[in-house]
């Protein structure tokens, strides 16, 4: 990311090396990137969490490469027409609506 | 009483058919779980007055099988805490100690049936959230094997994690309610054949004669002494009913609940973003374009829902993708494959369901890492897809302690048998 620091030596490509690159202004970079708002006192708090939760979890960092072999298969069916629901009942939870249509924000 | 231990978001009766095998039962619904004409709130100031035109394939089942739904219980917001305290509607308290957490994110649904408010209730469970507040109310909860009941209409969280699971009074009473929910559904592609005719009732019989049961070393450790007597003396009274107990090493498991967050915080960060304040839900004051409105419509989260959103989008934004996600995907083939080599030579495994003992209110809220840590022993089973009850296995200090029967993948019959045999012993 944009603001991780240079450190020694270590490189990003570990869990304990993200840990600790953690500050405020990372925390504000991931928060514009995921558009959730935040206030300050939010920031605050989070950078201090997520430095320990971050922490924890680069004990990931010692577990083995593991084949996923996932046997798994694709389950498909034709394509049909069933009832679904009405214009009016999709519409019935929006905030705004316009001549049947869902209305949001404009996109620019 | 509801009002009492806030058990229910939405008080509402709504009736069943008039046969069935659960004619003259009650059930408390999470409100997770969409029923269509009363609103579902998910726990969230987001969905406050959401409400949704359909019913979830297991409100249908239940209504079939002719159960009056009561309520919908309070939840942890989305699903997210294990003490349902991070509710927009307040805290449940525990039933049998309201000074203390009922343990989360189904808290409602498992407080309802300890405190008598329903006689059944349905949870989701997602990295313990239905065996977690079954241990801390002293109740009865199971996770089935992931695909044995349908989640259409379970607004999710992480899917690739969770299975709605029933919650009761006796082994029995849950396995009744399993029957009901269980098999396949063409609005779910992850359902499998498995239990479209099940009768994993009749499995809640106390016969352990013969049975394994795998104890796991690394999930006693670590855990509160009273927690672990109580559930050792469990385990023993089922030697005494004839199984033989082996101990069993599942070296993985020391990683489950990393692997587990980061995969779940991945997966809401993604899932999350169908609340945009557009087709439903809140939306906020914006005056601003589609980003700015969407990021200040998101300020209605709760402080546990923006934590996970963020570090989700942050484990898998580039450069940090292989140090998070990719190593917790391997940390979840390694415990898959842990699992499957220690059922090749027992039944089932035991552990206890929570390494602690019911939380003092307030006293996990502002420490979110203690909060997930306590969640070790749950999130392994949802990790490796399989099935899992938690049974009471008596109390330490006046407060309920459970005991964690892992099963095979679509074992749901041995966890019920072993499970049973606990109870005829309290």
């Amino acid at each position: 990311m944009s603001e991780t620091p240079e450190s020694d030596g270590d490189t990003a490509n570990t869990a304990a090396a993200a840990a600790a690159a953690v500050d405020a202004e990372e925390v504000r970079h991931v928060a514009e990137l995921a558009r959730v708002n935040l206030a300050d006192d939010e920031v605050e708090r989070f950078t201090e969490e997520f430095a320990d939760i971050l922490d924890s979890f680069a004990a990931l960092d010692e577990v083995p490469e593991t084949e996923r072999d996932e046997e798994l298969i694709n389950v498909m069916r034709a394509d049909e027409v069933r009832e679904g629901l009405t214009q009016e009942e999709a519409l019935a939870n929006a905030a705004e609506t316009e001549d049947g249509f869902f209305k949001g924000p404009k996109v620019s | 009483m509801a009002a009492d231990h806030n058990v229910f978001i939405t008080e509402e009766s709504i009736e069943g058919d008039a046969e069935g095998p659960l004619v003259g039962r009650t059930v408390a619904v999470k409100d997770n779980l969409s029923t269509a004409g009363v609103r579902t709130t998910c726990g969230s100031e987001m969905l406050a007055d959401y409400v949704p035109p359909y019913d979830a394939t297991a409100v249908v089942r239940v209504k079939d099988a002719g159960a009056t739904i009561v309520g919908k219980a309070n939840m942890d917001e989305f699903g997210m805490g294990t003490t349902t305290e991070t509710s927009a509607f307040g805290p449940t308290r525990n039933p049998v100690d309201p000074d203390r957490v009922p343990g989360g994110s189904s808290g409602g649904s498992a407080a309802a049936v300890a405190a008598g408010e329903a006689d059944l209730a349905l949870g989701s469970d997602t990295g313990g959230s239905v065996r977690c507040p079954a241990a801390f109310c002293g109740v009865v909860g199971i996770k089935p094997t992931y695909g044995l009941v349908s989640r259409y209409g379970l607004i999710a969280y992480a899917n690739s994690l969770e299975q709605i699971g029933p919650i009761a009074n006796t082994v029995e009473d849950a396995a009744t309610l399993l029957d009901v929910i269980a098999g396949p559904d063409p609005h779910d592609g992850t359902t499998r054949d498995a239990g479209a005719d099940s009768n994993y009732a009749a499995a809640a019989n106390g016969d352990v004669d013969g049975m394994t049961i795998g104890v796991v070393t690394e999930l006693f450790d670590g855990a509160d002494e009273r927690v672990v007597e109580t559930v050792e003396a469990a385990i023993a009274d089922l030697e005494s009913r004839g199984a033989e107990t082996v101990e069993v090493s599942l070296p993985s498991l020391e990683y489950a609940v990393q692997a587990y967050y980061v995969i779940a915080m991945g997966e809401a960060s993604s899932n999350l973003a169908r609340f945009d304040g557009v087709r439903y839900g809140h939306r906020g004051e914006s005056d601003g374009n589609w980003n700015e409105s969407f990021a200040e419509t998101r300020e209605a989260l709760g402080a546990e829902v923006k934590r996970r959103i963020l570090l989700g989008t942050y484990a898998l934004s580039a450069g940090y993708h292989d140090a998070y996600y990719a190593k917790a995907q391997d940390a979840r083939a390694w415990i898959k494959a842990d699992f499957d080599d220690a059922f090749e030579s027992v039944d089932v495994i035991a552990s206890p369901t929570m390494p602690v003992l019911p939380f003092e209110l307030g006293e996990s809220l502002d420490d979110p890492l203690r909060m997930y840590l306590a969640d070790a022993n749950t999130t392994p089973v949802n990790l490796a897809n399989l099935p899992a009850i938690s049974v009471p296995a008596g109390t330490a200090d006046g407060l309920p302690v459970g005991l964690q029967l892992v099963g095979p993948a679509f074992g749901e019959e041995a966890i019920v048998r072993a499970a049973s045999a606990v109870e005829h012993d309290l």
